[in-house]
């Protein structure tokens, strides 16, 4: 377990540091998430939907978008000479390969979501000081759900001439339960809720990142098989 | 055709009746073989001929249709032990374009144990003439010369079987001397070769057994007493003219 840990870290170290070089995806995702803020913010209508009501589907849509945008890269590296060749045939578990692209990629989305949360807060003018805590835990336990299923599927469709395409069309209807539980959630926080209101959504997260991330670590061999 | 020659030691390498399909396409037909510590194996056949699917089936990249294989004595495939003694040199580099040749070969290194690597990814990449480029990103380097940072890459952890997938192509006169030296000296030090390359005189200076292979089979297999640059050529060409 600690040679799959130590090479999952190495993986997803080289994974941040190509990133860091690169910037190709964080900017992209960056750019992606702030202008859909914007969009949104100008399609609003104050009259008709309150700030408190609207943010989590806009926060959560912008997050599940951006993060398609990271995830696609994610597999996407290992195909310029076929590095992943490299990675297949060294002595580091396949699990460890899937742990390491995991691991980078919620780096990444976390990323995107430090930057797009404030940004939220200053469109929508939320006060999110009292909730930042239950906030951010809501954040990264969906991340973790979003990341494995990405991940999964990143490696599946990199192989396939349509990848962009395929990747959302394969994730997209498994991110409905997270991003539903990580919406309600976020909702009853944003309207002032008690934190005990949305822990039902919050145990139904965790219980999501459980199954996701044991479920897509036993897959992923199979998707890198012959 | 096969053939088993009896190696001189304990074998490296053994390959009995091994095949390897793509659906109803076989690759790779009843091919038997084996190496022992310091034999080099010259393989040689036509586009197609499933050369680079032998070589993938040795270094654990696809599983055989049937048949086996064995490396260092652990049966294919073999997961991380039998993966851990193989280096591959493939006719991709394997390298990410946006890291250096230093931190490509680090991480390599690293990836099959070696924790304090600094000084045998200087030495690989100074014997493949890489060092005062090594802090260069590999996108910036002509084919060639990434062509011996791959080759570096797959020495790192000094294996005990180097399968090389037309390890010369891209290298230039002197890439190509030091690839000979480094081989013949990992023979020398007991490592077993499978060289794929189409060129005979290259493949033959290296090697201890030569094969040419043809739709998947060996249609060809000697020791190095009988192997011969002429006959080989010929068998090479009927090979070739054969495929179409």
């Amino acid at each position: 377990m600690a040679d799959t840990l130590f090479a999952a870290w190495l993986i997803a170290r080289k994974d941040l540091a190509i990133e860091f070089r690169t910037r190709s995806a964080f900017l992209s995702a960056a750019v992606f998430a702030l202008l859909g803020l914007v969009i949104f913010y100008y399609s609003w209508d104050p009259t008709a939907v309150t700030a408190t009501d609207l943010a989590p589907g806009v926060l959560w849509v912008i997050f599940t978008f951006s993060g398609l945008l990271g995830l696609h890269r994610s597999f996407g590296v290992e195909m310029e000479d076929h590095a992943i060749d490299g990675l297949l045939a060294s002595p580091v578990s396949r699990e460890a390969i899937f742990l390491g692209k995991a691991m980078a990629n919620l780096v990444f989305v976390a990323a995107v979501q430090a930057i797009a949360i404030p940004a939220l807060a200053v469109f929508y003018n939320l006060p999110l000081g009292g909730i930042a805590v239950p906030l951010v835990v809501i954040a990264v336990l969906a991340a973790i759900g979003l990341v494995a299923v990405g991940t999964l599927f990143s490696a599946m469709a990199v192989n396939t001439r349509l990848a962009e395409l395929l990747l959302p069309m394969l994730a997209l209807p498994f991110f409905v339960p997270i991003v539903t539980a990580a919406a309600q959630a976020t909702a009853k926080l944003l309207s002032g809720r008690p934190v005990i209101e949305a822990s039902a959504w919050l145990k139904l997260l965790l219980a999501f990142d459980i199954v996701f991330v044991a479920a897509c670590m036993l897959i992923y061999p199979f998707t890198v098989e012959d | 055709m096969s053939a088993t020659i009896s190696p001189s030691g304990p074998p490296i390498v053994e390959v009995a009746e091994l095949a390897r399909s793509f659906g109803s396409r076989p690759a790779v037909a009843s091919v038997t073989f084996s190496l022992a510590a310091g034999e080099c194996l010259a393989l040689f056949g036509p586009n197609g001929a499933g050369k680079t699917t032998l070589l993938r089936v040795l270094a654990g990249l696809l599983r055989p249709t049937s048949g086996s294989a064995k490396v260092c004595g652990v049966q294919l495939p073999g997961g991380a032990l039998a993966r851990s003694r193989v280096g591959l040199i493939s006719h991709h580099t394997m390298l990410y374009e946006a890291l250096s040749p230093r931190e490509n070969v680090a991480f390599a290194a690293r990836l099959y144990g070696l924790r304090d690597s600094r000084a045998r990814v200087d030495d690989v990449l100074r014997r493949m003439s890489m060092l005062e480029r090594s802090d260069t990103p590999v996108r910036s380097l002509s084919r060639g010369m990434q062509q011996r940072v791959s080759i570096a890459r797959a020495m790192v952890h000094a294996p005990q079987l180097v399968l090389a997938d037309e390890p010369y192509s891209g290298l230039d006169e002197s890439g190509a001397r030091a690839l000979t030296a480094l081989l013949q000296e990992l023979r020398s030090a007991g490592t077993a070769i499978i060289i794929v390359t189409h060129n005979l005189a290259e493949g033959l200076s290296l090697a201890t057994h030569a094969a040419v292979m043809q739709r998947g089979k060996f249609v060809r297999y000697d020791a190095a007493d009988r192997i011969s640059a002429a006959s080989y050529g010929i068998a090479y060409r009927e090979a070739v003219a054969a495929s179409g």
